[in-house]
């Protein structure tokens, strides 16, 4: 960090920290005015004597998160360099601006526009037109980096997917908690609440019941969007977005050669603008599969931190891994012993005499508690029918699947 | 009794006398928590140092440290308050042996004497040496009625019981709340704290943290030890990265052991100190481990 501090003068000083807070709440940074008053207590009780001090004391107001740090720290950099740059640059009198960096490190690209707030985007992003070609039952052998564009959800779809939202506000079974609610029937005595009861009325002792609150356990959704998926991927995406709407503890992630969590874009309230932010987060559409690597990072970076309290994991694959299921097995092994109840959605299922043969799915089923098949809104409905009912955890949904082909 | 840091160089100073290495950074948020008089929100990886600053500071500053370790399913009953049922219907008992009217008795058998006092509500009393450190170990256990209530707490420093009245505290206590981040806590949370993130530290603070904590290695083992764990936590594979409280447990089990200097045979002896889950171990053990030893031997050879 150079030496240049910021002018000790407070009335400016008051204004750039309030300039910085609104650059911050421009790049994403969730940042309001009671936190600009927060940041000027907490500057004037540290001081401004040295440049470093102020960096710590502004992140330890403005960050709230691990993940804020990285634009925290670019932005921090590119607006106390120069704080005339900044006035420029405020006043908006420049219609682009040249922002110079610390050896050609990329901005981030949220930072970036942020600081070009106000200004129209002259550069569109680019359209491609590619072909359609039907890519089920293959997996392709490059990574295909590929924008998407979603057609807007017709009146008709939107109503199916409505119905499927209601079926859902009551499916998950509950599981039950560690957490006593008054019950009438149940099985401890709340002792608190009669004792309390016993004040107003006086008598009789009535004994208050209480007994375990029962909740629905967090739902974990990974969901292939390769190219073998891409027909599918679509009605994935809304079956996501009313999932993620309906009920709080929700997480999904989108994997291809890569792993993207797409948790807060699909959070928008309205579908297309919400698949429309989805679209812009991931790069990997309709490409080819790495499903084991892609386990690995989710096992790595995000198993600890989305599937706690026992969460039901939504896998949704054909199974088909240009790896050949490489790893896959390990990693599948880890994530089932990690969550409560793992569930495999594999839209090969709807073809009779389907036998899995691929290494990929022959590594997947020993370690998934269901097996099931989803191709099409009325299965989903099945499948949220299945999720409905507590089943039991099985290692091994290979036993049933060879008894189903038993029968017949 | 010691008064509470006047500045960061301070703050810094006061988590070296506890025999705590820190960043000027966690001295920066550690003074604005105790000088804004705000909650100090810790959030870091399992074993990294989090608890620890919270025990240095009520060490340092004279304080009485009170505790509450979060789980799933804490309530009111467990953290705040409880009222001593048995002995409340003994009393009620013997007073009906008597003559006493129903209000005495009522006034009687909810005073403070049938009150169980659980960490939140001991936090609010006034206490001779000042306002004691409230540690509120690993927030990420519990769940969101818990944070609900917690935030009330925090923001007004007063809870309500209603046989009591509302108890209030004279001084606002030093808050100190640590996450291991298996669950998000809510942004409404930690905006009324101030917020840091405790990484790993680098090689150099790790040498002199295994100095103070660990006096008893000899000093070229602690080098050996440092430069193989951060080799470790660099090479990015493990499932679980060895934390600082790992590496000084580790330290010690090689110098009960009488280990002078670290050789393949003792690091796949006691792998198991350091690492905690078999996959990590599976991969490190072997001919790995002699590949990062061979590196540091090297590398540590070069430095001198």
């Amino acid at each position: 960090m150079d030496g240049a501090t910021p002018s000790p003068s407070g009335g400016n000083l008051v204004a750039n920290i309030m300039y910085f807070a609104r650059t911050l709440r421009a790049a994403g940074l969730p940042v309001g005015p009671g936190r600009v008053l927060q940041a000027v207590e907490a500057v004037r009780a540290v001081g401004v004597g040295s440049r470093d001090d102020f960096y710590w004391t502004l992140h330890a107001v403005f960050v709230n998160r691990r993940d804020q740090r990285l634009i925290f720290d670019q932005a921090f950099h590119v607006f106390w360099r120069n704080p005339k740059l900044l006035e420029r640059m405020m006043g908006l009198l420049l219609p682009e601006l040249q922002v110079p960096r610390e050896d050609g490190a990329e901005m981030s690209r949220r930072l970036a526009e942020a600081l070009r707030a106000g200004q129209t985007d002259s550069a569109s992003r680019p359209h491609e037109d590619k072909a359609e070609v039907d890519a089920a039952m293959t997996f392709s052998p490059r990574e295909i980096l590929q924008t998407k564009d979603f057609e807007k959800m017709s009146t008709a779809e939107m109503s199916a997917a409505r119905d499927a939202v209601k079926k859902l506000a009551l499916a998950l079974a509950e599981k039950p908690t560690r957490r006593f609610a008054a019950n009438p029937r149940g099985a401890r005595i709340d002792m608190r609440a009669t004792l309390r009861a016993q004040l107003r009325a006086g008598g009789l002792i009535a004994l208050k019941r209480k007994d375990r609150a029962p909740r629905p356990p967090p739902l974990v959704v990974l969901c292939d969007i390769s190219g073998s998926m891409s027909r599918y991927t679509r009605i994935f995406l809304h079956f996501l977005h009313a999932v993620i709407n309906d009920r709080d503890r929700v997480h999904a992630f989108l994997f291809g050669t890569r792993l993207t969590n797409i948790t807060r874009p699909l959070r928008t309230r309205d579908v297309d603008e919400a698949l429309d932010k989805v679209a812009a987060a991931v790069e990997d559409w309709s490409g080819g599969t790495r499903i084991g690597q892609c386990l690995a990072e989710f096992n790595h970076r995000w198993s600890r931190r989305v599937l706690g309290q026992g969460a039901v994991v939504l896998f949704i694959s054909d199974g088909l891994d240009r790896d050949a299921g490489v790893g896959l097995a390990r990693e599948m092994e880890r994530l089932h012993k990690s969550c409560g109840r793992l569930i495999w959605l594999n839209p090969l299922l709807r073809y009779a005499g389907f036998a899995p043969k691929s290494l990929g799915m022959k590594a997947i089923l020993p370690h998934v508690d269901e097996f099931r098949p989803v191709h099409n809104l009325e299965s989903l409905k099945a499948v949220v029918a299945a999720l409905a009912e507590s089943g039991t955890r099985r290692l091994g949904a290979a036993a049933e699947w060879a008894e189903m082909r038993k029968a017949g | 009794m010691a008064s509470l840091p006047t500045s960061v160089a301070d703050a810094l100073a006061l988590l070296a006398k506890g025999r705590y290495v820190a960043d000027r950074s966690l001295a920066t948020a550690v003074y604005l928590a105790l000088s804004l008089k705000r909650p100090l929100f810790l959030e870091g990886e399992a074993g990294t140092g989090k608890t620890e600053v919270a025990k240095v500071l009520a060490e340092r500053l004279g304080r009485k440290l009170i505790r509450l370790q979060c789980y799933e399913g804490l309530d009111v009953a467990s953290a705040v308050y409880e009222w001593n049922y048995p002995r409340q219907m003994i009393e009620i008992r013997l007073a009906e042996t008597g003559q006493e009217s129903k209000g005495t008795v009522e006034s009687e058998i909810f005073s403070d004497k049938f009150l169980i006092k659980r960490p939140l509500l001991q936090a609010l009393e006034p206490d001779a040496a000042g306002p004691p450190v409230l540690l509120i170990d690993e927030l990420d256990r519990t769940d969101e009625p818990f944070e609900a209530f917690l935030l009330e707490v925090l923001s007004d420093h007063q809870v309500s019981i209603p046989e009591l009245g509302t108890i209030k505290a004279t001084e606002p206590p030093i808050v100190v709340i640590t996450s291991n981040r298996t669950r998000e806590i809510h942004d409404a949370l930690k905006r009324r704290c101030f917020y840091y993130w405790i990484d790993y530290p680098d090689a150099a603070r790790e040498l002199e943290i295994l100095r103070l904590k660990a006096p008893g290695a000899p000093a070229e083992l602690s080098r050996q030890v440092v430069a193989f764990v951060q080799k470790l936590r660099a090479a990015g594979e493990l499932f679980k990265q060895p934390g600082i409280a790992e590496t000084i447990d580790w330290a010690h089990a090689l110098s009960q052991l009488d280990v002078l200097a670290l050789t393949p045979e003792a690091i796949n002896d006691t792998l198991g100190v350091l690492l905690k889950y078999q996959d990590d171990i599976a991969k490190i053990q072997g001919s790995e481990a002699e590949r990062l030893l061979a590196q540091v031997k090297a590398e540590l050879a070069a430095a001198q």
